[in-house]
């Protein structure tokens, strides 16, 4: 299964692990993690679902390419990284 | 006394000991731009919003007076389903006032442009649509920021007038809580926009709106272009010159005089420092006729000092002013502005001062 890893500075914030979900996107993954901890969705995307501008998540060390819809594949045992981007802030 | 500072870098509160003996009471959320607070005078609640940098905007709320806070969902527009790029995303939480006298009912208003509105202390959100659909939305613009913006919410006792101000996009009226709106701007213009649309109501840059609780009529507009004064409840609008100069951000009402005001000069839009470098007030006592620079004990020269809309605040009860500025200092006269003490000149920019409701 695909990890997701959180920047540690969203622990300022909310509650926030390294967890394994199931998902063929990114957009997959994250909407599992978003069902168990609901309050952490609004910190990584906007209203509209889409990556938040100072957020950049990475999958296997690549930034993802569609920061609308989150539609990069993760393949099984795939390493994503939600962190902050250096811009901003 | 309790004064409640929204800053780029936290919140803070302070307390009144004496006359400028003002201290630290608590803080919270430090690190992090407070760009709006509400002490609720109906319940005692405490709502902060903030912007984080990266990971947008948020609300919180404290049931014991700032010691301690809570999440609510921030508001936020429902999701477009043709998943346009241009779909829109709350950027700032501008503006937070109680929408009547229900503890609870809420208005915030927002950038880009939203008005939302909460019946239930902020758990939920709603999207004042009948504003949000006005036609003339489409010719609203950012001021200073890249999408137009609610910064000043008005809102008689009862909750049903309600008078908002939009960077840029005029003065909207609701005898209704906000079911149905019109725009009123007759005596308002922007000589800085193109001939045929100086006077068009929906391009209007009010910076900020004030009224005067005691009478209600009286409003006082501080606009991209100038200075204005409003008799009649908003409807219309006159053109008053302030020295040393009619431009500026803040204005403040008296709560129980509606010939005296305050407003913090600026030398112009495209130079948004004070006049001479010389930080002032100015204040009529005559509903607009004249106007007398004031500030004794104020920085005599070489500053830089820009106060924000929020950063002008006057005491319901006592007509004590405090005033903050993005240089990071507050000031507080308790003579009506003729004078000023400096509290602290050690803050981060300050977005909002609001006192504690009496």
């Amino acid at each position: 299964m695909p990890s997701v890893h959180f920047t540690p500075n969203l622990r300022r914030h909310l509650l926030v692990e390294s967890t394994e979900v199931e998902g063929q996107t990114v957009s997959d993954a994250l909407s599992r993690v978003f069902r168990d901890n609901p309050g952490l969705r609004s910190y990584v995307l906007d209203d509209q679902g889409r990556l938040r501008t100072h957020v950049v998540i990475y999958v296997d060390g690549r930034p993802v390419r569609d920061r609308t819809a989150l539609g990069d594949a993760v393949g099984e045992g795939a390493e994503i990284h939600v962190m902050q981007a250096l811009s901003g802030g | 006394m309790l004064l409640h500072l929204g800053t780029r870098k936290g919140y803070l509160a302070l307390r009144r000991f004496g006359k400028g003996d003002w201290r630290s009471e608590r803080t919270a959320f430090i690190g992090d731009p407070v760009s709006q607070l509400l002490p609720d005078p109906r319940d005692g609640r405490l709502y902060a919003a903030l912007n984080l940098g990266h990971f947008g905007v948020k609300l919180r709320v404290s049931e014991d007076r700032g010691a301690s806070f809570t999440e609510l969902p921030a508001p936020a527009y429902a999701k477009d389903e043709t998943s346009s790029e241009e779909a829109p995303s709350v950027d700032l939480l501008w503006c937070l006032e109680p929408a009547g006298p229900d503890p609870g009912s809420l208005w915030c208003g927002t950038i880009p442009g939203g008005l939302f509105r909460s019946d239930d202390g902020g758990r939920s959100w709603a999207l004042n649509e009948a504003l949000w659909n006005q036609p003339s939305r489409e010719r609203w613009f950012g001021g200073g920021y890249p999408h137009p913006g609610i910064h000043s919410v008005l809102v008689a006792p009862d909750g049903e007038r309600v008078v908002a101000g939009v960077s840029c996009g005029g003065v909207w009226i609701s005898e209704d809580g906000g079911e149905s709106w019109r725009v009123r701007t007759e005596g308002m213009f922007a000589e800085y926009m193109p001939p045929e649309q100086r006077e068009d109501p929906a391009i209007q840059d009010p910076h900020r709106l004030a009224w005067c609780e005691a009478d209600r009529r009286r409003i006082w507009c501080q606009h991209h272009n100038g200075f204005f004064r409003s008799d009649d409840g908003g409807e219309t609008w006159t053109s008053l010159d302030v020295p040393p100069s009619s431009f500026g951000f803040a204005v403040a009402a008296h709560p129980g005089d509606p010939q005296v005001a305050w407003s913090v000069p600026l030398v112009k839009d495209e130079c948004r420092v004070p006049v001479g470098r010389r930080m002032v007030v100015a204040r009529t006592r005559d509903g607009g006729a004249s106007w007398e620079t004031v500030g004794r004990g104020l920085p005599e020269g070489d500053s830089f000092a820009v106060v924000y809309r929020h950063g002008l605040d006057v005491h319901p009860g006592e007509a004590v002013l405090a005033m903050a500025t993005t240089t990071g200092a507050l000031w507080i006269s308790e003579d009506l502005g003729d004078s000023w003490d400096l509290v602290t000149a050690e803050l981060a920019p300050v977005y909002c001062v609001r006192f504690d409701p009496p």
